[in-house]
């Protein structure tokens, strides 16, 4: 069977559900070893199969430290490499500007940004020392462009953009390539529950006229994590249903 | 080899010095050619011999002879 991620060790975070899962399904069904993280139960994991790769699930908050660290070094002992980083959980948030929930901003900056960083800073100590890696941070359209009723999640998501420019600048040297993705709306669960409760009207701003399947998104993921795309670095990559254009 | 010969081995192949060199004077002050990069390159081969992985802090601790041995000794590393 020809696979892209053959005999690659990948981790995945927020695999629990929508884009993160796709993706860790996918990388495995494309050969890789993925340990699949994310901070509830991973109860999915049990009913997978794949013939090519593995998943191993791993129960994990990526905002305590240790834990983290605990992973990557049991990662590191087991394998001796990581290939491939994707940094997808993230916390979502939607409130105008007044009704910003201040502790809620700080957990999300915590979360999708601080969390990110130190992974990727854990990650490509131990990528530098293969001289090969691939980074890949889940950033929005929304980090680029602004969104009314958006902002802190937009702001953490622009900082992730910066933080993605920032690594793959430094981490050129070693080879290991970062970029980021930027969906536009994506027909997880968890957002579809809250497009059509609020934001019914926003799907007329897709040009394709539909939410983004979490298995396209993971497509690109896809991309980036193999070798196909071997001279790419510092790049915001787009998936939205033509929003931005 | 004991652990204070690795680390020493370490240290004399970054810095280029010989072991007689190591005292508790050799720091990021007096050594001329510390910086960051060198003490990323210091810590990562401390890692890989110890087969440890160095929180930020400790890392940023690196910054002597003494304080390596130190942070050793918080990974439980006898010296």
């Amino acid at each position: 069977m020809n696979v892209i991620l053959s005999g690659k060790v990948a981790v995945v975070t927020g695999a629990g559900a929508g884009i993160g899962q796709a993706t860790a399904k996918l990388f495995a069904n494309e050969g890789a070893v993925v340990y699949a993280a994310d901070i509830k139960g991973l109860e999915w994991v049990d009913e997978f199969s794949s013939n090519s790769g593995r998943i191993v699930p791993i129960q994990l908050d990526i905002c305590d430290f240790a834990a983290v660290k605990n992973v990557v070094m049991a990662i590191k002992k087991g394998h001796g490499r990581i290939d491939v980083l994707a940094n997808i959980a993230g916390l979502i948030s939607y409130e105008l500007m007044p009704m910003i929930d201040y502790d809620k901003f700080r957990k999300m900056l915590d979360v999708n940004v601080v969390a990110l960083v130190h992974l990727m800073s854990l990650v490509s100590r131990i990528m530098t020392r293969q001289q090969s890696g691939s980074i890949i941070n889940m950033a929005s359209m929304v980090g680029e462009k602004g969104s009314k009723g958006q902002l802190s999640y937009a702001a953490t998501k622009g900082a992730v953009i910066a933080a993605t420019k920032s690594a793959a600048k430094e981490l050129a040297e070693s080879h290991i390539r970062v970029n980021a993705i930027a969906p536009g709306m994506v027909g997880s669960e968890r957002f579809k529950a809250v497009l059509e409760e609020k934001f019914a009207h926003k799907i007329n701003d897709v040009p394709f006229g539909r939410l983004a399947n979490p298995e396209e998104v993971a497509n690109l993921c896809l991309f980036l994590a193999s070798d196909q795309s071997s001279y790419m670095t510092g790049q915001i990559i787009g998936i939205d249903g033509g929003a931005i254009i | 080899m004991t652990n204070l010969e690795k680390l020493n081995k370490i240290f004399c192949e970054v810095f280029s010095v010989e072991e007689s060199a190591l005292n508790n004077n050799f720091d990021k002050c007096n050594v001329e050619g510390w910086d960051s990069v060198r003490q990323l390159s210091l810590t990562s081969s401390v890692e890989d011999e110890f087969d440890i992985m160095l929180d930020a802090e400790d890392i940023l601790e690196f910054t002597s002879y003494d304080n390596a041995k130190a942070v050793l000794a918080k990974y439980d590393i006898a010296l």
